[in-house]
């Protein structure tokens, strides 16, 4: 199982197993990894689920689609690495992946 | 206040549940008057994700939010609805047996035998941005909404945001602003390319700046703001000054006023019993995403059903000496006759 690593703002980390199939932001929420909120539940409609993807990750998550950057227009402190955890799939491909949750959700 | 607008149910919301019961409840001989906060019909799905698709809506293998929306109001429109958009129930005072004077923050009144709370996620309200210590500013340097663009006369602006609401007052008010700044995060924009345009020739002009970053802070004393300090895209920080800022973000859903009207509740959730949908105060009903049970599931296809329970019930507090003979539309010339087709 691929295993994805959360970094909340305060720099504590927690690892968890991710299912193929499944997105990064219900792997925080199926887990308890504080910091992601998920209001709309996944529908790519608020900017709740707002994470910093590990710059050595970039380029195997990729880039938002100009609808998640309008969502992303309502995220607190929004980066060039921002995504919304919700519209990353858990693969094979991005086992190890490491994100950052912001200070806070908007 | 005037008199009352009198109905036998008020529904609060007109999503698509709502939107259902005036189909159920109109097979019954029962009116409804329908009270949203939003400008528009359809709820959530007008208002979040028009365009997305929904698959799993029973007979219906794909649709989209507002496909769904509009087939509704083909479907109710023999039973004649009353909308009253732009407006939201604040009061809820049971008055009879049952009878409730419903008030709302528009200033409307209605008396209705029976209520039905369809309000989803609650009301719709501008999102507050994330910025550290907004709550201070709010209501004298800081709206979410332009109700008088005179109290902007001569101010410095500072408007923040990418999408219609952002642009359309960048536009209007630039003309009576002192000085106005748009702020967003990108180059890019979700308003209508139309208003873009008119923007940047405004900026062309040197009528308005156009700034990309974020705010991060603001500056003030006694709820009067001074500036908002701002990440600019390349890493910069640096100081906007204003005397006022408008935030467009968006809308969220705050559960409102319904948590005041004397419902049992469960945080955000009214409590139902699971045979007519109905609260802990009789005559009062709540379906769709607003209600809990056990086994409840927040789907579109459950919220039809607890509207069709909901108003066989509905039908003993507005008929109670009527005796409701269950038809179906298929076979039932009087409810074809209803629906006009026959």
């Amino acid at each position: 199982m691929p295993k994805i690593t959360y970094i909340d703002s305060a720099g504590a980390a927690r690892t968890v197993d991710g299912v193929v199939g499944a997105t990064v932001m219900e792997t925080a929420i199926k887990n308890d990894v504080p910091g992601i909120e998920a209001e709309c539940g996944g529908a790519c409609a608020c900017a709740t689920c707002h994470v910093y993807v590990d710059e050595a990750w970039r380029e195997k998550t990729g880039e938002p689609t100009p609808m998640e950057e309008d969502m992303l227009d309502f995220g607190y402190d929004v980066r060039p690495n921002s995504r919304l955890s919700c519209q990353i799939k858990v693969t094979e491909e991005i086992d190890g992946l490491v994100v950052r949750t912001p200070e806070r959700q908007a | 206040m005037s008199d009352p607008i009198k109905t036998d149910v008020l529904i609060i919301g007109a999503g698509p549940v709502g939107l259902f019961a005036v189909f159920e409840l109109g097979l019954l001989d029962i009116k409804a008057h329908l009270v949203d906060i939003l400008d528009k019909i359809g709820g959530q799905c007008a208002e979040l994700y028009p365009e997305k698709p929904i698959y799993d809506i029973p007979g219906i293998p794909k649709t989209t939010a507002q496909g769904l929306v509009d087939a509704l109001l083909t479907q109710i429109k023999p039973f004649g609805p009353q909308f009253h958009l732009n407006d939201m129930v604040e009061t809820i005072e049971r008055i009879g047996e049952p009878l409730f004077r419903v008030k709302t923050d528009g200033g409307k009144l209605f008396e209705a035998k029976v209520v039905v709370i369809a309000a989803g996620g609650g009301s719709f309200q501008p999102k507050r941005p994330p910025m550290p210590g907004i709550e201070a500013y709010e209501g004298q340097s800081v709206h979410y909404a332009v109700r008088k663009m005179d109290a902007f006369r001569g101010q410095k602006i500072l408007i923040v945001g990418g999408g219609d609401s952002a642009l359309d007052w960048t536009l209007n008010l630039a003309p009576v602003a002192r000085h106005l700044t748009l702020l967003h995060r990108r180059s890019e924009f979700r308003a209508s390319p139309d208003s873009v345009n008119k923007m940047m020739a405004l900026v062309g002009q040197g009528k308005i700046d156009f700034v990309l970053g974020q705010v991060t802070g603001l500056e003030g004393e006694g709820g009067k703001l001074k500036a908002a300090n701002v990440k600019g895209n390349d890493g910069s920080t640096f100081h906007i000054a204003c005397d006022a800022l408008l935030p467009f973000f968006g809308l969220t859903m705050k559960l409102g006023p319904v948590a005041n009207w004397g419902l049992k509740m469960e945080g955000e959730l009214i409590p139902v019993e699971t045979a007519a949908f109905e609260t802990s105060m009789p005559g009062i009903f709540a379906i769709g995403d607003i209600n809990t049970y056990p086994g409840k599931l927040k789907l579109i296809l459950c919220g039809f059903h607890e509207g069709a329970m909901m108003a066989q019930k509905a039908h003993r507090y507005i008929y109670p000496d009527k005796k409701l003979v269950f038809q179906y539309t298929t076979s039932s010339s009087s409810l074809q006759k209803k629906l006009g087709v026959v």
